[in-house]
């Protein structure tokens, strides 16, 4: 009962700050288009990359244009869900170096849903809605035989990603609080693990493959499950469960991250600033 | 002290500058590290699709996506460099103390952003390119002079990159606020550059266009200069017209600033 009252409590926190940050981006509101417009051509530049190679190539680790198009709108439309959320997470680093942070702790709320909902950016809808447009092409030119459980598992992979991603993002806010200055390490797991699921999991070094899979378990954000979608086997010949253990993952990741975040926040110290 | 000695000055204060910051190089290091190896796999599924494509072979291709890696803080690709500095001082109304100093405003931030590239390439360029030639099978010459003339071309990217990011600067005189502009250096910068892909492996007439345009002397030229793939002096003319035609502007633009802009107060 406790517990919940605290997770009603870190969601309301979180609104009321998101909700904030929306109504100051809303006062400039050519600035807020053209922000939004810009981020979805930064975004959509890696699938113009993807594009240019399919230029010259049928196919990229036996996989076409159509099931790579899948995976990178699994990959980017559950990246942009959790960057939305909590993206701004790295700015943690800064809030620590300047002393900042701390008004954060004695404030009646949970710290984690005000570090996540600090400077709350909306123009992020951009790299959601290019995912999704990509997402939406290749459901309708890929070459699936559609079954109810298949397309039930699209809409499962996309939640169960941005789950994923997000644990991704709060254990990477527990590591700023030990490596203030090294905030961009987590861009290799973040940003680099958005690209890395973009191309099919054939293209990769096999050790490669079993780290995101069993270490890192990114593969279960579209590898896995796309995999079983598209009737291709599975990378490291998974069983064929695995396909829907996606959420159980997403959970359990969400619990490590969890712990770590707690674990971190409890031996942080103040710059004294 | 003569002037010479004055934007030696300024650059070695850039160098130092970025130098401070050890956990932020190490950490940029490793996020190049594994940039780098999840773009070596792709391109080696496309060029395993498709040999030669663009006259590279596999380990020139593999070259070519750890030169990328090491010049992209450098070059600032993405934008980040000088002109993050310059854009705020122009919108804070601080510019007008750099107005007022006896130096040359565009020499004067060149040799701050050549400092600054220095202490990139030197501390987070060359670990990930390192790694990349233990790692993965790379066309690397054995003879000094394609490394000399690699030298070159890079000090040329530099000042080319310089000035692209300078004459954008410059636009906050009128625009009054740089977020629009870092967009555009990003995008322009990324795709134009051939961080998405190298330039001659882009197809048709967007292949020609690309590799004509002023990014292509940032990573395409200094890359095959060092592999071979072209010769030295067209790549140093082609680098050099860009860098005088953009520097030029620069000032053209700047003394255009100066004279019809008020300096923001407050």
């Amino acid at each position: 009962m406790a517990e919940r009252g605290a997770l009603a409590e870190g969601l309301r926190a979180y609104r009321l700050i998101a909700g904030m940050w929306i109504r100051s981006s809303m006062t400039y509101r050519t600035s807020f288009v053209v922000t939004v417009l810009g981020n979805l051509t930064v975004t959509g530049l890696d699938f113009v990359g993807i594009l240019l190679m399919f230029s010259q190539v049928d196919a990229l680790g036996g996989w076409s244009l159509p099931e790579v198009a899948f995976l990178y709108g699994l990959s980017v439309t559950s990246f942009g869900i959790a960057d939305l959320a909590l993206g701004s997470m790295d700015v943690l680093g800064a809030r620590m170096r300047d002393g900042s942070f701390d008004t954060l702790l004695v404030r009646p709320a949970p710290v984690l849903a005000q570090v996540g909902a600090d400077r709350f950016a909306l123009r992020r809808l951009g790299r959601i809605t290019q995912g999704a447009v990509v997402l939406g092409w290749a459901l309708a030119s890929v070459d699936v035989d559609w079954s109810a459980s298949k397309v039930l598992l699209v809409p499962v992979m996309v939640v169960s990603g941005a789950a994923i991603f997000s644990a991704v993002f709060v254990a990477g806010a527990a590591f700023q609080i030990y490596a203030q200055d090294a905030a961009e390490v987590q861009n290799a797991f973040t940003y680099g693990g958005t690209t890395l699921l973009q191309y099919p999991p054939t293209v990769f070094g096999r050790d490669l493959v079993r780290g995101v899979t069993f270490m890192l378990p990114l593969a279960f954000v579209n590898w896995v499950p796309a995999a079983h979608v598209l009737g291709r086997p599975y990378p490291v010949g998974l069983p064929g469960w695995a396909a829907f253990a996606s959420p159980l993952v997403a959970v359990a990741c969400c619990a490590l991250a969890g712990l770590a975040w707690r674990t971190g926040l409890r031996s942080y110290r103040s710059t004294g600033s | 002290m003569g002037s010479g000695r004055l934007y030696a000055a300024v650059a070695a204060g850039g160098f130092r500058r970025y130098a401070t910051y050890r956990a932020a190089t190490v950490a940029g290091v490793f996020t190049n590290t594994v940039f780098g190896v999840i773009l070596v796999y792709t391109y080696l599924a496309l060029w395993h699709e498709k040999p030669h494509l663009g006259g590279y072979d596999q380990a020139q291709a593999v070259t070519y996506v750890w030169l990328g890696q090491c010049l992209y803080a450098t070059l600032a690709i993405q934008g980040g460099g000088a002109e993050k500095d310059l854009m705020e001082r122009i919108r804070t109304g601080e510019i007008a103390v750099d107005l007022y100093r006896p130096a040359d405003l565009q020499l004067w931030w060149l040799a701050g952003d050549v400092g600054r590239a220095l202490f990139q390439m030197l501390g987070r360029g060359v670990v990930p390119f390192v790694f990349g030639a233990v790692f993965f099978p790379m066309a690397l010459p054995t003879d000094v002079t394609p490394w000399a003339a690699f030298l070159v071309t890079l000090l040329l990217a530099a000042v080319v990159s310089f000035a692209l990011r300078y004459l954008a600067a410059l636009s906050v005189f009128w625009l009054m606020d740089g977020m629009g502009v870092n967009q555009v250096l990003m995008v322009t910068g990324i795709f134009f550059s051939g961080m998405v892909l190298p330039l001659n492996a882009f197809p048709g007439a967007l292949g020609e266009v690309v590799r004509v345009l002023p990014w292509a002397a940032q990573i395409q030229m200094p890359a095959d200069v060092l592999m071979g793939e072209t010769d030295p002096l067209g790549a140093f003319a082609f680098q050099a017209a860009w860098a005088v035609a953009l520097l030029a502007a620069g000032r053209l633009l700047q003394s255009a600033a100066t004279r019809r802009v008020v300096v923001q107060g407050g």
